[in-house]
């Protein structure tokens, strides 16, 4: 018995070496209260990304009523030309020519945050490097032959890939070639902001639920409080 | 009292309705055992969550649309734009995962006890009837969302129909209703998960109570109450179900909802766990998942799958998994009801099956590596063994004596106080005084003082001692 329990203890122990991540991932820094980033990474997503990519699910005024902006500021620093306030942000490209030009649609990025995580966004947007084998010219770390080019190529500037190999492995390191329009900073920055607006837009409304999760909890433990003692109470002449 | 209007309204219904009678019947004059532990609140928390998906289910099919083009945005519809639809869906989602949370820890009482057991077999067969309606539920529900998950994780347990030699490929054909999972299937899907299914459930939870309260209740020492009455015919250990246990009931209530409030308004996706990442994606019959895992609930019964070589067997061994659970009843041969008066073995073997199932349920979560399949194989023996040796192994169990009449716990106050009393010990025997000094400047300034630091050797002790009484505990 003692010798099946130590053994399967073993075993169980023996699980954490399974998982192994293929690349670290640098951690985005999300902020949801942050409506100025929220602003700018609104800004970004619009001008970089919205030429391919919708965000269908998400509504322009929802994100003037959350973000505390007037609607009409948001139509004329954020919503591209000729959007309504109750539209949703749809993209310009249609299905067919998408297929032309990319093989695929470029898929809606509503949900992205959810399904791929922050981290995975931030790290896979900064982690593009020349790759002149492949049909754009780029390929990307995180996510290996991403039928997608670098959008940001022009902010970040180009990178390329090293390869080394320690005693621990073989590890690939990104390096800079030629500086773009931004320091390193200000990208890191540029990138946060679009990944925040990201994690907005996949559910808007996790902040005003964590702020009305508080009383709920609150009522909840004064009713369990009270219930407790109520079956005290009844339960006195029970021996 | 002079009888008022209303009063003779509800005499004339009262008259020709027995509410008066039911509600007596199984409410005020249902004698339940008295010593009714922490785990006897499971059966009325599965109920408050039946209740939750039913309203939840409802109020939500009034925005989502069955179909596989709409599908998936209506959901997202009801996410973003139905006012309070957030919370309503979050609900459902964490209700269906809380769901077999509470069942299957109303089944592990079951077999602490053994509510199972003679004259209860019936209440267990309903039971597991139950789990199994609440299995096709949840499962015909998770395709609704028409998410990644939804249609792929669909896709392969439909297709294990088709190992089923001869009529395997026409029988899975028809359960889908196309070639591949696709609209006829989630059409059929949302009528059995919103009406047909709900309506078993419901029909078997009231059979399950009805057969409960032919027999009465089970209690954590596993004896008949009704086998002592007070000269008015009710049972010595027995009190009224109504009140006491209502209000007992609503304390259990008040904290399972302060967890449930917490997942719903703080994680709602607990992971990844209760709302898979990947069903955030829409359907894609054209692309497969890397990695596809059903939801945490039916982790356990899916490595039994995967750890059999064989499909066809594959498909034996995870319904064997669930059909040999009906069979307990007949399986134990211990005339010992409750854990606790049975004999050493029993407790070890139950041990083991806990420890496989959560290690199968942890593995079902898990991609295939030649290791996990090897644990997976370990543990689905492990978890056949305890079922199919337990004829053997129960027969001549050396149990210890029953009591006549119910033993009395320590109260929750009692147990509270009793390790109040501990702690001051216990925080000396895993802490040390170290002497500590400091010089402030000048050499006369110097003082010394004793500073609390956890102390390896008591904690050791400490464990070793908490070890050697769990050990205790399984004799």
């Amino acid at each position: 018995m003692k010798n099946l329990i130590a053994l399967l203890l073993l075993f169980i122990l023996s699980f954490a070496a399974f998982a192994s991540e293929p690349v670290e991932l640098q951690e985005a820094n999300i902020d949801l209260s942050d409506n100025a980033s929220l602003q700018r990474g609104a800004q970004h997503f619009v001008t970089y990304c919205l030429g391919c990519h919708s965000a269908k699910h998400m509504r322009y005024l929802r994100f003037a009523v959350d973000t505390g902006v007037d609607p009409q500021k948001v139509l004329k620093d954020i919503a591209p030309e000729g959007a309504s306030i109750y539209d949703q942000i749809h993209s310009a490209m249609n299905k067919h020519d998408a297929e032309k030009w990319f093989g695929v649609q470029p898929p809606d990025l509503s949900l992205i945050a959810r399904s791929r995580g922050a981290d995975w966004l931030y790290s896979y947007l900064k982690s593009y490097y020349a790759d002149p084998s492949r049909p754009f010219g780029v390929n990307n770390l995180v996510f290996e032959d991403t039928a997608m080019p670098n959008p940001l190529w022009q902010l970040q500037g180009e990178q390329h890939a090293e390869s080394r190999r320690t005693i621990y492995g073989e590890y690939t390191k990104l390096v800079l070639d030629e500086p773009g329009k931004l320091s390193e900073r200000e990208f890191d920055r540029f990138v946060n902001d679009l990944v925040n607006f990201l994690v907005y837009v996949g559910e808007p409304v996790q902040l005003e639920r964590e702020r009305m999760g508080k009383y709920v909890i609150f009522f909840l433990l004064v009713f369990s409080v009270i219930a407790y003692l109520l079956k005290k109470e009844y339960w006195n002449d029970v021996d | 009292m002079k009888p008022t209007r209303l009063s003779e309204c509800g005499n004339w219904v009262l008259d020709r309705f027995p509410v008066t009678k039911f509600w007596n019947d199984h409410m005020t004059h249902y004698y339940a055992p008295k010593n009714f532990n922490i785990w006897y609140f499971f059966g009325s928390l599965a109920l408050l969550v039946l209740v939750n998906q039913i309203i939840t289910g409802i109020l939500l099919t009034m925005n989502y649309k069955p179909d596989a083009k709409l599908a998936f945005d209506s959901v997202e519809y009801i996410m973003r734009d139905v006012p309070w639809g957030w919370l309503v869906r979050y609900m459902h989602s964490t209700g269906a995962s809380a769901f077999f949370i509470v069942i299957y820890l109303h089944m592990f009482r079951a077999l602490l006890y053994g509510s199972f057991k003679h004259p209860r077999e019936l209440i267990w067969i309903f039971g597991m009837l139950l789990f199994v309606a609440l299995m096709a539920e949840a499962f015909m529900g998770y395709l609704l969302p028409w998410g990644q998950m939804s249609f792929w994780g669909a896709q392969v347990i439909i297709s294990l129909f088709s190992a089923i030699p001869v009529i395997g490929d026409d029988l899975s054909l028809w359960i889908r209703g196309d070639y591949v999972i696709a609209d006829a299937t989630l059409n059929r899907f949302f009528a059995f998960h919103v009406i047909a299914v709900p309506l078993v459930l419901v029909m078997l939870v009231f059979m399950h109570l009805v057969a409960l309260h032919e027999v009465g209740s089970n209690n954590p020492d596993g004896i008949e109450i009704k086998a002592s009455k007070d000269p008015w015919g009710h049972p010595v250990d027995g009190i009224p179900f109504h009140p006491y246990y209502t209000v007992k009931d609503l304390v259990g209530v008040g904290v399972f909802l302060l967890f449930f409030a917490t997942v719903i308004f703080y994680m709602p996706e607990v992971g990844g766990y209760f709302l898979e990442h990947a069903n955030f994606i829409p359907a894609d019959p054209m692309k497969t998942p890397e990695h596809i895992a059903p939801v945490w609930y039916f982790t356990p019964f899916y490595s039994i799958l995967r750890a059999i070589p064989d499909k066809f067997a594959g498909v034996i061994g995870m319904g064997g998994s669930i059909v040999v659970l009906f069979l307990i009843p007949w399986l134990d041969r211990c005339k010992v009801k409750s854990i606790r008066y049975r004999g050493g073995i029993f407790k070890k073997a139950l041990f083991l099956f806990v420890v496989s199932f959560l290690a199968l349920g942890y593995l079902g979560t898990q991609p295939v590596t030649p290791l996990a399949t090897t644990m997976a194989r370990l543990f689905t023996t492990i978890y056949f063994g305890f079922f199919l040796l337990m004829p053997i192994f129960t027969r001549w169990e050396k149990t210890k004596p029953v009591p006549r009449r119910l033993t009395k716990d320590h109260s929750l106050e009692e147990q509270l106080h009793a390790l109040e009393e501990q702690l001051p010990a216990l925080i000396e025997e895993i802490t040390e005084l170290k002497p500590v000094s400091t010089e402030i400047g000048h050499p006369a300034f110097k003082s010394t003082f004793f500073n609390r630091r956890p102390n390896p050797k008591g904690i050791a002790h400490v464990i070793s001692r908490l070890a050697i009484k769990l050990k205790g505990s399984l004799d």
